[in-house]
C-alpha cells in the first residue's frame, strides 16, 4: 500500500459527541486511506457505533470536522453520505420480509428504478463479487447470510468509495465469514476503503491493515493487527490484562437432569422456525452447547425449555419429572433456572429497581412470605448479587434500565445462580458484554458445572462454545444434531452443520443457509 | 422555537408535578372560559371552587361525592397497574346498586339492619364483580378487548335497571314514576355527621384506601400484576399467571364499583332510580390517573373531582351557567394531564435560530 501521495479517503479530526448522560466520542482523530481495510475495535459502549453514524450522516457531531478525499465536508444525512460514496451495512438488517430482493434494493436507492434493468445489475454485481443473489426471491426465504448479501449488494450498486460494516460476522457461519472476507479483500484491491467494526480479534488480525482502538469514547491506540496477538489487542481494548480460565482437570458427569424427548412444535410466527423431533439430554456436571445461526429454531427451543410456551408433559423432563406442560414458574420449582437473551423486558423489568427484579424470579426462594414481599430480604439478596457479580450500579434501588447491557446481564446471571439452580439454561451468555465481564461469566458457568449443575448454553459465538462446553450440538432449520464431545469435533465440522450442508436428515425443504 | 428533547431518565419530579401543572392549566383556561361567557373571573372562581364548601354541609357533600370516586378509582387502579383497562365501572356500579337494591326490596320487611346492610354490600360487590367477570371471561377465553366489552356493558346495565324500575320493581304508589319503593330505615346507612348527608359508606372508602396502600406496596400479587403491566414478556418469563392478572384486575374494579353503587342507593338516594350515578364510574378513571394509580394521590384527586361536580352545580345556580360546565372542567383536567405527562419523558428546550450543526 504505497498510497501516500493521494489524499486520505476519509479523515476525522477531533470529533466529539455528547449525549445527555454520556460522552460517546471525545476528540477522535482517524485516517482511512484508499483501499485500506481499517478496523475499529472496542468494547460495547466504547463509541464505535456513534462514530460510524457520524460518518454516515445519521448523527451530527458537536465539534470536529470530516475531510473526504481532501475536502472538508459536513454530512447532514445518509442520502448525502451515499451521494459522496459512503455505504453502510448495519448490524441489524433493514429488509422487508415480504418483498423480493430487487424490490428491497430499489426501496433503498435514492432514485426511481427500472426494475428489469435493476435486476440485471444486481445479478451482475453480485456475481462479480462472489455474492450470488436471485433478484426475484422473497427475502423471508433467504438465510441470514444471504440477507446480509442483499445489504452489501445494495451498497455496492452505488459504487462506494468507503464501505462501513458494523459487526458483519456476528450472524454468519465460519464458512460464510470466509466468503465475506474474500469479497471485502477484492473490494479493497479495487480501491474501496472499508471501515470494519468488530470486537472479534481473530478476524481483525486476519483481515485488516490497520486497527484503531476505542475505549470510553477516546482513541486509545492504533496498531497493525497483523503484528499483534489477540491477547495484546484485547488488552488494548479493555485496558488491562485478560484473566485465564480455570478448568477442573477431572470431571464427574452425573445423571441426566434436563431431557428433551422428541420435541416437535409448529410455530405461530409466519417467519418462525418449527422444531422437528428435538432430542437432547444434559447431565449433572456438564456444559452442553447449542450452536447455530440465529433464526434456526433457537428462540422456539428456548421458549419450549423455559416453559414460557408449554407443550405436552412428556416433551421435557427436569430432574426426571415430566415438565413439558408446566409454565415457567412450575419448572423453576423443579430446579430449572433460565437466562434469556433479551435482558430488558424479559429477563428483567426495565422500569423496576434491581431489588424488585430479584423478586421477579426469587419470589419462591424466601424473598416473599405468605404472599407478602420481604423488602429486607430482597435488598440483602440484591446487594449480595451486585457485590458477588461485580455489577456496576448505584445500588439495589437503581432501575434496571439505568444499567448498561453487560451489567444487566451480570445481574440476571447472578440472580439465577444465587437461586440455587440444578439445571441452568442460558442464551447468549456474553452478548454485548465486555471482554472482562464475558470471561467472568464463562468462568462462572464452568465453576457451576463443576459444582454439579447441568448447564445448557445456546450461543452464536462458536469460540465461546468451544471454550467452555463439554459437548456441542448444532441447531439448523429446527433440527438438532447429536451433541458431540468437544474433543471429537472441530469448528469446521460445527460450521458445516450450522450451514446445513450435512444435515442429520435429508429433507428437501431445507433452508439454504450459508 | 420550542423543542421537546428526550430526557436521559424519566423525571420523578414531573410524575408528581404534572397533575398539579394540569390543575393549574385547567384553572387558567377555566377562568378564560368564564370570562368569555361574560362572567367576572374572580366571582366565577369563587362560585365554582369556594362557595360549594364554605360550610359543613357543603364539606359533607364534598366527602360523599369523593367517596365513590376514590373507591372506584382504587379498584380500577389495581387493573390499570397491570394494563387491564376496565372502562365499564359505571355499569358495574349500576349492577352493584341493582343487586343491593333488590336485596333491600326483598328483605327489608323481614330483616334487621345489622343483617340487611351487610347482605346488601355483599350483594352489591358480587353484582359489580359479576358484571366485570363478563369482560374477564371473554378476554381470557377468546382474547377479546376488555375495553370494548366493559364499556358496552355499561349501556346494557343501564337498560336492565331501566327495565326493572319501569316494570316489576316499580313503586306501585309512586304515581307511575320509574323508580322503586323508598328503602326502609333498616336498609339505609347511618348518618355520620349531624346536619350533613355524610353516611357510613365513606368509612368503606377509608378502609379501602388503607387496604390498597398495603396491597400495592407489600403484596406479591400486586407486584406480579405490575410486572404484567410493565413488561408482559417478563411476567411470562417469571411464570406469573396471565389469566389471574386479568381476573383480579377486572374483579377488583367490579367489586369497588359495586360497593360504591350500594353506598349510593343505601345512602343519599335511598331507592333505585335512573340514573344512580352522575358518571362516577367514568370520572373515577380520571381520578385514578390524576392520582397516579397511588392511594394517596387517588384520595386527593377524588376530592378535586368531587369539587368539580359541586362547582358545576353551584355555577349553574349562582351564575346561570349550563350544567355541562362540570364536564368541561373534568375534560380539561384529563386533557392537560395527558399533555403535561409528556414532560415526564421529555424536557422543553428553547432553541435559537442558529442550529447546533457540525463544523
Amino acid at each position: 500500500m504505497s498510497l501516500k501521495q493521494t489524499p486520505p479517503r476519509l479523515e476525522l479530526r477531533g470529533i466529539t459527541k455528547r449525549y445527555p448522560s454520556v460522552v460517546a466520542n471525545q476528540g477522535i482523530d482517524l485516517v482511512v486511506q484508499p483501499g485500506e481495510i481499517h478496523a475499529l475495535l472496542g468494547e460495547n459502549g466504547a463509541g464505535k457505533s456513534t462514530l460510524m453514524k457520524i460518518v454516515y450522516g445519521v448523527v451530527k457531531p458537536d465539534t470536529g470536522s470530516l475531510v473526504w478525499n481532501g475536502q472538508a465536508v459536513t454530512i447532514r444525512s445518509p442520502a448525502q453520505a451515499r451521494a459522496l460514496g459512503i455505504g453502510m451495512v448495519f448490524q441489524h438488517f433493514s429488509l422487508f420480509d415480504t418483498l423480493t430482493v430487487a424490490q428491497n434494493i430499489a426501496l433503498a436507492l435514492d432514485q426511481k428504478q427500472d426494475m428489469p434493468a435493476l435486476s440485471k445489475r444486481i445479478t451482475e454485481v453480485s456475481n462479480r463479487y462472489g455474492l450470488p443473489l436471485e433478484p426475484d426471491r422473497l427475502v423471508h426465504l433467504l438465510s441470514v447470510g444471504e440477507r446480509q448479501r442483499v445489504e452489501i449488494v445494495r451498497c455496492l450498486l452505488q459504487e462506494p468509495q468507503l464501505l462501513i460494516m458494523d459487526e458483519p460476522t456476528s450472524v454468519l457461519t465460519p464458512q460464510a465469514v470466509r466468503k465475506l472476507f474474500e469479497t471485502l479483500r477484492r473490494l479493497a484491491s479495487e480501491g474501496c476503503s472499508i471501515l470494519y467494526i468488530s470486537h472479534k480479534l481473530d478476524e481483525i488480525r486476519e483481515l485488516c491493515h490497520t486497527a484503531t482502538v476505542l475505549r470510553g469514547g477516546k482513541v486509545t491506540g492504533t496498531a497493525n493487527p497483523q503484528l499483534e496477538s489477540s491477547k495484546s489487542l484485547a488488552e488494548l481494548m479493555i485496558g488491562k490484562e485478560l484473566p485465564a480460565y480455570k478448568r477442573a482437570s477431572t470431571r464427574t458427569v452425573g445423571e441426566p437432569r434436563l431431557v428433551v424427548n422428541n420435541l416437535s412444535r409448529a410455530t405461530d410466527d409466519p417467519f418462525g422456525t418449527p422444531l422437528e423431533q428435538i432430542q437432547l439430554s444434559v447431565h449433572a456436571g456438564e456444559i452442553v452447547g447449542i450452536a447455530g445461526v440465529s433464526g434456526n429454531g433457537q428462540q422456539e427451543l428456548l421458549y419450549a425449555l423455559s416453559g414460557e410456551k408449554p407443550s405436552q408433559s412428556s416433551d421435557v423432563l427436569i430432574n426426571g419429572q415430566a415438565a413439558g406442560h408446566l409454565d415457567a414458574g412450575g419448572r423453576r420449582s423443579l430446579g430449572l433456572r433460565f437466562v434469556p437473551e433479551e435482558r430488558l423486558g424479559r429477563g428483567a423489568v426495565p422500569e423496576m429497581s434491581l431489588e424488585l427484579n430479584a423478586l421477579l424470579t426469587g419470589y419462591a426462594n424466601g424473598l416473599s412470605k405468605a404472599g407478602f414481599i420481604q423488602y429486607a430480604n430482597i435488598r440483602e439478596f440484591s446487594k449480595a448479587c451486585i457485590e458477588r457479580f461485580n455489577v456496576k450500579a448505584s445500588g439495589p434501588e437503581a432501575a434496571a434500565k439505568s444499567l448498561s447491557g453487560g451489567n444487566v446481564q451480570k445481574y440476571i446471571v447472578g440472580r439465577e445462580l444465587m437461586l440455587n439452580p440444578e439445571v441452568l439454561v442460558i442464551a447468549q451468555p456474553t452478548w454485548g458484554v465486555d471482554v472482562g465481564a464475558a470471561s467472568f461469566i464463562r468462568q462462572t458457568l464452568l465453576d457451576l458445572s463443576h459444582a454439579g449443575v447441568a448447564v445448557l448454553v445456546v450461543s452464536e459465538e462458536l469460540d465461546e462454545l468451544f471454550e467452555i462446553c463439554d459437548r456441542i450440538a448444532v441447531i439448523a432449520a429446527g433440527q438438532l444434531s447429536v451433541a458431540k464431545p468437544v474433543a471429537e469435533t472441530s469448528i469446521e465440522e460445527i460450521g458445516l452443520l450450522m450451514g446445513g450442508t450435512r444435515l442429520l436428515k435429508n429433507t428437501s425443504e431445507q433452508r439454504g443457509t450459508l | 422555537m420550542i423543542r421537546l428533547e428526550p430526557r436521559p431518565e424519566p423525571s420523578r419530579a414531573m410524575v408528581y408535578l404534572s397533575p398539579l401543572l394540569a390543575m393549574a392549566l385547567m384553572l387558567v383556561v377555566g377562568m378564560i372560559v368564564f370570562t368569555l361567557l361574560g362572567q367576572p373571573p374572580l366571582k366565577a372562581f369563587h362560585a365554582f371552587f369556594v362557595e360549594p364548601i364554605n360550610d359543613w354541609y357543603g364539606f359533607g357533600e364534598l366527602l360523599i361525592k369523593a367517596s365513590p370516586l376514590a373507591l372506584i378509582a382504587l379498584g380500577l387502579a389495581v387493573g390499570f397497574r397491570a394494563n387491564i383497562w376496565n372502562i365499564g365501572a359505571e355499569g358495574q356500579l349500576t349492577m352493584g346498586a341493582l343487586a343491593a337494591g333488590g336485596m333491600a326490596l326483598w328483605l327489608q320487611d323481614s330483616t334487621g339492619v345489622w343483617i340487611l346492610l351487610p347482605l346488601m354490600f355483599i350483594a352489591g360487590a358480587l353484582g359489580g364483580m359479576l358484571w366485570a367477570s363478563i369482560p374477564a371471561l371473554l378476554r381470557t377465553r377468546f382474547n377479546t378487548s376488555e375495553i370494548l366489552v366493559s364499556l358496552m356493558l355499561v349501556y346494557v346495565a343501564g337498560f336492565i335497571l331501566s327495565w326493572l324500575i319501569h316494570g316489576s320493581w316499580r313503586d306501585p304508589d309512586g304515581y307511575g314514576f320509574p323508580q322503586s319503593k323508598m328503602f326502609e330505615s333498616n336498609a339505609l346507612l347511618l348518618i355520620l355527621i349531624e346536619g350533613t348527608r355524610v353516611h357510613a359508606g365513606v368509612l368503606i372508602t377509608v378502609v379501602a384506601l388503607m387496604l390498597a396502600g398495603v396491597f400495592f406496596r407489600w403484596s406479591l400479587t400486586a407486584f406480579q400484576m405490575r410486572v404484567a403491566g410493565l413488561a408482559p414478556k417478563a411476567a411470562l418469563y417469571a411464570g406469573f399467571k396471565q389469566k389471574k392478572t386479568v381476573w383480579i384486575g377486572l374483579l377488583a374494579g367490579g367489586a369497588a364499583a359495586g360497593l360504591a353503587g350500594t353506598a349510593e342507593v343505601a345512602g343519599p338516594i335511598g331507592q333505585l332510580l335512573m340514573p344512580i350515578s352522575p358518571g362516577y364510574g367514568f370520572a373515577a378513571i380520571i381520578v385514578a390517573f390524576v392520582g397516579r394509580l397511588h392511594p394517596l394521590g387517588i384520595l386527593l384527586a377524588s376530592l378535586l373531582m368531587a369539587l368539580l361536580y359541586l362547582g358545576g352545580e353551584s355555577a349553574q345556580m349562582q351564575l346561570g351557567l349550563p350544567a355541562a360546565v362540570s364536564g368541561v372542567f373534568q375534560g380539561m383536567l384529563l386533557f392537560f394531564l395527558l399533555a403535561t405527562d409528556v414532560l415526564i419523558q421529555f424536557r422543553v428546550r428553547w432553541v435559537g435560530k442558529t442550529s447546533v450543526g457540525a463544523a
